[in-house]
């Protein structure tokens, strides 16, 4: 069979199995979905533990607060740079969407962690405390990133490791995020460290394991 | 026959990075070259494809081929392999058609797709040339002798082969079975399994992919 005639019987055999498809939804519609899943958390976590500590620990420290921030904007734009590389076409460059909120994160944990040896004394959270940060962060990126995975697969993202990077970094935020709602330790080192090590550990978990599962023959 | 996007007017669209350097389409009551006039035809033609049109579905994959041979030449893919990456390509528009957003351009879509099954055809034809051997001297200087060895190495590619084919699904496995392996016409096949001919092309393709994925994997 010649190579023009193969090509005119695959896309005839095509044709005849083509049938109506649901576009997937723009990128920024499919990231509010999810975030809809992570503020149902937020909100039965306030209800359980109440919006006074967290304000009151924000205007204590105004760098917490800052980091939080920094947290949600990663979360959200992590999520979104990871939609729009789900679909083909889209420029690589929504990659670095999330620096800035990433940027502001860690420079604000880094302060508040400076600020703490500067004027030690406050309520500092030993290994015990740092360890439950750990596996908060832990506990809670695991559903937010297999949600994510699970969204994406309907996607087809030509960068499959880039993306799952992306899902690990707004799951780890989204959990950073909430944990700031429940969080009664003042920025150290030790607490510092425990948050970085959960996030690293969810963002290269993701980047090993969802490239294989976003990656589609 | 729709052609909505060459009608006047701007078309919404969703987000808004332009910068991001990405291309969106507003189409608007100026010239427009013919290069642009044959993309915005093929924006159209894949929205219909989307809902189901299968007239427009089929001008608008021979319309890609030459898109797709382009592509794969840029990526540096070797003539003979073009045509392997065009139906790559083919099949793996028809399976993620849903993620094409008609307000955006589809040459860009569609050269991202090809780009990425260029870049497969390349390191699966490296992984083989590095596995192959090309001395011309070599059949005569070291024939096979038709030992032991070989014969062991041979029942156990053999063994491989099986196993390989019989892990593929229902569909695929039936195919190689009839077509491959019993060396059946198209017709005979069809006429054995029931099935319609384009069904079987379609999954013999499909399991000659996958067995070439299994056996030319890194180890």
């Amino acid at each position: 069979m010649s190579d023009l005639s193969r090509h005119d019987s695959l896309i005839n055999t095509l044709g005849a199995e083509l049938v109506p498809v649901r576009r997937l939804p723009p990128p920024w519609r499919r990231t509010l979905g999810w975030l809809l899943v992570v503020s149902a958390i937020a909100a039965v976590l306030l209800v359980r533990y109440g919006v006074a500590g967290m304000q009151q620990r924000w205007a204590a420290t105004p760098d917490l607060a800052w980091a939080g921030i920094g947290a949600l904007i990663t979360m959200m734009s992590a999520a979104w740079a990871a939609f729009a590389l789900g679909v083909p076409g889209r420029s690589s460059v929504w990659a670095w969407l999330p620096l800035p909120g990433a940027l502001l994160w860690l420079g604000a944990s880094g302060m508040g962690c400076l600020r703490k040896w500067i004027a030690p004394g406050t309520h500092a959270a030993d290994m015990h405390g740092a360890g439950d940060c750990l596996w908060f962060i832990i506990g809670f990126s695991v559903p937010l990133s297999a949600l994510l995975i699970w969204l994406l697969r309907r996607a087809f993202p030509l960068r499959p490791v880039l993306t799952a990077v992306l899902i690990g970094l707004a799951s780890a935020a989204a959990s950073a995020s909430l944990l700031e709602i429940c969080h009664s330790f003042d920025a150290t080192a030790t607490d510092l460290l425990m948050h970085a090590v959960a996030v690293t550990l969810v963002i290269a978990a993701n980047a090993v394991m969802g490239g294989r599962l976003l990656q589609r023959q | 026959m729709r052609f909505g996007l060459t009608a006047t007017g701007t078309i919404g669209l969703d987000g808004g990075f332009p910068v991001w350097g990405e291309r969106r389409f507003s189409v608007s009551s100026e010239p427009v070259t013919a290069k642009e006039q044959a993309e915005q035809r093929r924006m159209a033609w894949m929205a219909a494809a989307q809902a189901g049109d299968r007239r427009a579905y089929e001008r608008l994959l021979a319309d890609s081929v030459a898109l797709i041979r382009a592509v794969a030449r840029r990526q540096g893919v070797a003539v003979d392999l073009l045509d392997d990456v065009v139906q790559e390509t083919l099949l793996t528009v028809h399976r993620v058609r849903h993620t094409y957003d008609p307000m955006r351009s589809y040459d860009a879509w569609l050269a991202a797709i090809a780009g990425r099954r260029a870049i497969d055809a390349l390191r699966s034809h490296g992984r083989r040339d590095r596995r192959e051997m090309f001395d011309s001297e070599a059949l005569e200087s070291y024939p096979d002798s038709g030992d032991a060895s070989t014969e062991t190495e041979r029942i156990e590619q053999a063994r491989y082969l099986r196993e390989a084919i019989a892990e593929l699904p229902p569909g695929q496995r039936e195919a190689v079975e009839q077509l491959g392996l019993k060396e059946r016409s198209l017709a005979e096949a069809a006429e054995h399994t029931g099935r319609n001919t384009g069904a079987l092309k379609v999954n013999l393709h499909r399991a000659l992919k996958a067995l070439r994925n299994r056996l030319y994997r890194e180890p």
